[in-house]
């Protein structure tokens, strides 16, 4: 019990962050019209791609060669996450805004 | 009495960390607000731009400014910084090339692949980070690993690896190179092995951290790999959007675990941000074909294939293409109701050929757009898009049926599912409440496919028996040419 206490105690700030992201992200998709479904879970799909940092400070501090070699595959996935979901994304979006000039 | 224990770490400032800070908080800000903007149809692209500048910023700030705490109280830069660039090029030249070559309509694989990716990116940063960890903890002679930096790893590496799994599961099935898998007994498999999973991750925070010993992390990884392949396998290929979603909700949260064990509020916010909106998300598309993620999981689609009805040696009607030219000439309007067939055959730019064409005749031609068209809510819109439809002709489902007795004659175009009676008619039907498009109630309705196969869900469709029901069998594509010629001799 004091351990979860203690838990809640040290990570207060994560936690909020956490309770208050879920609400905004809830929020802020809501009343999305269903033509936008799968360019905003694509773009969403890039936004996770944000991990990439953890690899670039995994892949800053390694020290031997196996983390060497598995940083260097995250950091590859990571941006090929990152770019290639903005990329497909402005595609998508792209032929939208074509359809609106006419 | 209270005791009160120091539990906070140590504050040191400096200004390189806090030019990292502000820079993470002006990425959480370009991040919600670029989510915002996508969520509507005249910002959407320019809200990715904002996304796609937040996360450059915090990649760049993170390269230059990043420090970490050694042992010995210093502090440490990112060393290896030739290396990390040298990954962000393959990455960046791979990922766009492969965003810009891939056709349209493999576009729902492509996303599935990509996040992937990314969860693949999160487990292996678990799978360093969790040695390091223990090595740390052995040497302070702690007893157990029950701490939130573990907790991160253990569940970043269980989400991660799930993930990728069922991701690249998810992208086999779309670019249909797996088969379903359905089985009532995998169901109750699946839900031993997710109670083996948290149960293994709890094992593991409780045991004792030896420096070096890391069999119980490789056990894990493998564990949630073969998780992630048995959760998706069992899900019918029509449903794999949802499934896409729900994978992608997963990774935000799997890179917030990331933030979580970094202190790294951009990943943080980020992470969590997908997290709730990717689930909000999934419960929209669930909405839009109407059912619940509950029955998408596990009551896998089409895994009845034996219900509904069976039509034994019923007969279809075949129209002839010049019959169906002067049909179609002589229409006052005519909705075309396109499927993945369409999208497959490429025939989008014949479809917009023959709106013109008709248009030119004085006959008013429109789109009949199913929510789930496609492989994706929304696909359809984009391939259309693509061939310079005007947006005033795409038509939502309930425009297009409350116009459906006004209508002469329904073009189906490699659509099955969505134009099926049964989800209306057949309460032991698969699709049963799936709202559909009734294109039985126009005065004419013909029916282009390549052959008499089932659809996506694998269910028969009436509507081909049905009396005002005319087939025209052949390539999406070339019977559009064809018919198009047609009525050019007309």
């Amino acid at each position: 019990m004091t351990g979860i206490l203690q838990f809640f105690l040290e990570y207060r700030e994560a936690i909020f962050i956490i309770i208050l992201s879920i609400f905004l992200g809830i929020e802020v998709i809501s009343h999305v019209p269903s033509v936008l479904h799968t360019p905003l879970m694509s773009g969403a799909n890039a936004i996770h791609g944000v991990v990439i940092i953890g690899a670039i400070i995994v892949m800053g501090h390694a020290g031997n060669l196996l983390s060497m070699i598995l940083g260097f595959v995250a950091v590859v996935l990571g941006t090929l996450n990152v770019v290639g979901g903005f990329v497909v994304t402005d595609r998508m979006l792209e032929m939208f805004k074509k359809k609106k000039k006419q | 009495m209270e005791t009160i224990v120091t539990l906070t770490k140590n504050f040191e400032f400096s200004e390189y960390l806090s030019i990292l800070e502000i820079s993470y908080v002006l990425a959480s800000v370009l991040f919600i607000l670029g989510l915002k903007k996508l969520s509507h149809p005249d910002t959407a692209r320019s809200g990715n731009l904002w996304a796609a500048a937040g996360m450059g910023l915090a990649i760049i700030f993170t390269i230059l400014f990043h420090k970490t705490r050694m042992e010995d109280g210093t502090y440490a830069g990112i060393h290896n910084i030739g290396w990390i660039a040298g990954a962000l090029i393959i990455g960046s030249v791979v990922g766009w090339l492969a965003a810009k070559k891939v056709k349209m309509t493999a576009m729902p694989q492509m996303v599935s692949l990509f996040n992937g990716m990314g969860g693949a990116c999160a487990a292996l940063i678990s799978l360093m980070e969790f040695p390091n960890m223990q090595t740390e903890l052995a040497g302070q002679h702690v007893t157990t690993m029950l701490n939130g930096e573990a907790l991160a790893i253990l569940l970043g590496l269980m989400i991660g690896g799930v993930s990728f799994a069922g991701s690249m599961i998810a992208f086999g099935k779309l670019d249909e190179r797996i088969g379903d898998i359905k089985s009532p007994v995998l169901r109750y498999i699946n839900l031993s092995f997710l109670v083996i999973l948290f149960a293994f991750v709890i094992f593991i925070m409780f045991k004792t951290p030896v420096a070096g010993e890391n069999w119980m992390i490789y056990t894990l990884a493998a564990l949630a790999l073969i998780y992630g392949v048995t959760f998706v396998m069992p899900i019918g290929g029509a449903d794999m959007p949802v499934v896409i979603s729900l994978l992608n909700s997963f990774t935000g949260v799997a890179a917030a675990m990331g933030g979580f064990l970094y202190n790294n509020q951009a990943m943080l916010t980020g992470g969590i941000l997908v997290g709730s909106s990717g689930t909000i998300l999934t419960i929209l598309m669930c909405k839009a074909m109407n059912r619940s993620l509950l029955n998408v999981i596990i009551g896998a689609f089409g895994g009845s294939s034996a219900a509904g009805a069976d039509f034994g040696d019923k007969t279809v009607k075949e129209i002839s293409l010049s019959d169906a030219a002067v049909l179609l000439s002589y229409s006052q309007k005519v909705l075309v109701v396109p499927g993945y067939g369409l999208a497959v055959a490429q025939a989008q730019h014949l479809c917009h050929e023959l709106e013109n064409l008709l248009g030119s005749k004085g006959v008013e031609l429109k789109y009949g757009i199913h929510p789930v068209a496609g492989r994706m809510p929304g696909h359809m819109n984009v391939l259309l898009a693509e061939a310079d439809v005007a947006y005033e002709k795409l038509q939502e489902m309930e425009d297009a049926n409350n116009e459906m007795n006004n209508t002469d004659v329904v073009i189906v175009v490699g659509a099955n599912d969505v134009v099926n009676p049964a989800a209306e008619e057949d309460p032991s039907s698969p699709i049963y409440g799936m709202p559909v498009i009734q294109v039985w109630g126009a005065k004419n309705t013909i029916v282009m496919k390549r052959s008499m196969a089932k659809g996506y869900a694998a269910i028969e469709n009436n509507l081909f028996f049905m009396p005002k029901t005319r087939m025209l069998f052949g390539d999406a594509k070339a019977t559009m040419q064809k018919l198009i010629s047609e009525i050019k001799n007309l």
